[in-house]
């Protein structure tokens, strides 16, 4: 029992902490962004906005995301950020800057911002004064009721509506201090939340604008996902015609020649079967490999945690698997994950230097979650033409994103997340 | 010699069939899926049992769990094991109740007939007979590790075709050298891994699998 409450007033001081925090760093700020935002556009016009306006957004969005970071950590309240990318390259010099400006301005996203400060600074500010005076306010009525009400004997000093004159009446606002500091005790985390909640309620995206980003996201992995199809095809179109069909034709040229000599000159048969044979071995070879890269035939009998097993088995580094897959997700998605961890495999072999790998792939709250993580060098980034992003575009088909942790001196640790469920 | 064969394509079985026969096996049964596989292995208790990885009607590694679970029946039931490609991970389950009577192969090893009759023999015989393919991986994953780096190339080459499961006479055939100059190598070899030296075919290739396998 002691100890419930013990963690309940603990709970309640560190909302009060968090919230006088939030009060004075956060709401100044967005006083300020506010001004400076709306002085920023007001300009415009003149000209002088088109400079500042990207550098203002830029820092409203920062403080955006420095309090969609808190609403996290502190009431797990999560907003996503609904910010269209900018084109990486808007150009040099003051064309670019009004580039920039009008792609800015032209996000609703820019504008929800706009009113969150203002909800912030009005609403937002006035739960957290709530918060704070909540656990602040029944402190003075202590200090009243232990002798503070004499210096009011002549004048009525008003804690709440609670006239204080005398030592009574400020045993009454002891009262009231105290029912309001247990109110408190229950009322401040979630008062806490319900100011990321607000947050929540203005910044996040609309339904609409949600869908317009789905959208936008699945034309784009539609795109990537024909495009990398056709190029496979054209991959295997291309091993069949030059390795494999070659190599049919000339045995069966051999064996036309063969056919021929067999009675004429018989050493020599014999010399053109064994060739005939050493072709047919190595188109076997190559059908071989081709398989394997399209659809590795132990994931085909196994599934995906036998195939990942199998292929640490082949790594020339030592490696750790530890697979926890109650069933079978769908061949697609297992295939690409399968290809995504052969991928960061081959890349933490190549360029991380490591002697180490672990391979953790587990399945819960209908998320696959595979991690791989090497103790090598560290210092991989996804982007830039790098294999990562190639494993990213890969797992956006179907929804899954990659995260990768590698400082520089490692270890690098690749994560991948795809929804689906098993079977 | 018995022989229970397992292989879904008609053109392959019947090939085996006939390369069996050539060569003087009994064909017991010759099946296609895995039901019948089980069935078979069960009612006719062959010498040897000669089964395709993948087999309907799952498609997928029916053929490999039909003969583990026979084995765990009838411990040591000596299975020589066809598949399109090799993989450790199958080595592995295959070898590991440690009884012997364990081969293999890729379909391809099909192609030089009288090596593959070679290997059915020494399966059925209690030996094993392991892909080249499966050993190479092996001893690459191995080779930057301090014994198997220490190993000369020519004692390298004998240690790739024992760990196959062959015979010092058939290794001092192959690589052209006579017996004595291959149990020098496979004595040296030993030392070098540290392992007691054993008489035993089947036993000293287990005993270099599990060395190769250890981490």
């Amino acid at each position: 029992m002691t100890k419930a409450i013990q963690s309940r007033v603990q709970g309640s001081l560190l909302a009060t902490g968090r919230a006088f925090v939030l009060t004075f760093a956060s709401i100044a700020g967005s006083v300020t962004l506010f001004v400076l935002s709306v002085l920023s556009l007001a300009f415009i016009p003149l000209g002088v906005g088109l400079l500042t306006t990207p550098w203002v957004t830029e820092q409203v969005r920062a403080h955006a995301n420095r309090r969609r970071l808190l609403a996290v950590t502190w009431s797990d309240v999560r907003i996503p950020v609904p910010y269209r990318p900018l084109p990486g390259d808007t150009g040099e010099g003051l064309a670019g800057q009004v580039r920039r400006t009008v792609l800015l301005l032209r996000d609703p996203a820019t504008w929800r911002d706009l009113q969150w400060l203002l909800v912030d600074m009005t609403a937002g500010a006035f739960v957290l004064v709530l918060v704070v005076g909540l656990t602040v306010y029944p402190a003075e009525a202590l200090v009243l009721a232990a002798g503070l009400w004499r210096v009011y004997e002549d004048h009525r000093y008003w804690y709440a509506f609670v006239p204080v004159d005398s030592q009574t009446s400020a045993l009454y606002a002891l009262t009231l201090g105290a029912a309001l500091f247990v109110a408190g005790l229950w009322a401040n985390r979630p008062l806490l939340r319900l100011h990321f909640v607000l947050a929540r309620s203005v910044l996040a995206p609309t339904h609409e604008q949600e869908l317009a980003r789905r959208i936008d996201r699945l034309t784009e992995t539609r795109h990537e996902a024909v495009d990398t199809a056709a190029s496979e095809l054209r991959r295997i179109e291309r091993d069949l015609h030059d390795g494999a069909q070659a190599r049919l034709v000339a045995m069966g040229m051999s064996l036309g020649t063969i056919e021929a000599l067999v009675e004429k000159d018989p050493a020599q048969a014999k010399k053109l079967l064994a060739m005939a044979r050493q072709s047919s071995a190595e188109a076997l070879t190559e059908l071989r490999d081709l398989v394997r890269g399209i659809h590795p035939p132990v994931l085909a009998e196994r599934g995906l945690g036998d195939a990942v097993k199998a292929l640490a088995l082949r790594l020339p580094v030592a490696s750790e698997v530890s697979v926890e897959l109650p069933g079978r997700a769908g061949a697609p998605v297992e295939s690409a994950a399968y290809f995504a961890v052969s991928e960061t495999l081959t890349n933490a072999v190549k360029h991380a230097g490591a002697d180490r790998i672990w391979v953790d792939v587990h399945h819960a709250d209908g998320m696959l979650r595979i991690s791989v993580t090497d103790n090598g060098g560290g210092g991989a980034v996804v982007g830039a033409g790098s294999g990562l992003s190639g494993i990213e575009r890969r797992l956006g088909t179907f929804d899954g994103v990659l995260a990768v942790s590698s400082p520089a001196g490692g270890p690098t640790m690749v994560t991948m997340e795809i929804p689906c469920a098993l079977s | 010699m018995r022989v229970v064969l397992a292989e879904d394509l008609f053109l392959l079985r019947d090939g085996l069939v006939r390369m069996l026969e050539a060569y003087d096996f009994e064909i017991a049964a010759a099946v296609e899926s895995g039901p019948e596989l089980s069935r078979a292995l069960a009612e006719l208790k062959p010498d040897v049992a000669v089964v395709d990885v993948r087999l309907p009607p799952s498609h997928t590694d029916e053929g490999l769990q039909c003969v583990l679970a026979a084995r765990r029946e009838r411990p040591g039931l000596p299975v020589l094991v066809l598949s399109q490609h090799v993989e450790q991970l199958y080595a592995r389950e295959l070898l590991a109740d440690g009884d012997g009577g364990i081969g293999y192969l890729l379909k391809d090893r099909v192609f030089d007939a009288g090596q593959f009759v070679d290997a059915v023999r020494r399966v059925a015989a209690g030996g094993t007979a392991m892909d080249p393919q499966v050993i190479s991986q092996l001893l690459s994953r191995r080779a930057r590790d301090k014994p198997i780096g220490g190993l000369t190339p020519r004692e390298r080459e004998v240690m790739e075709l024992m760990a196959q499961g062959r015979s010092n006479a058939a290794i001092a055939s192959q690589m052209v050298i006579t017996e004595r100059a291959v149990a020098k190598h496979t004595s040296n070899i030993f030392g070098k891994l540290g392992l007691p030296p054993s008489d035993d075919d089947n036993r000293r290739v287990l005993a270099v699998l599990a060395y190769l396998d250890r981490g």
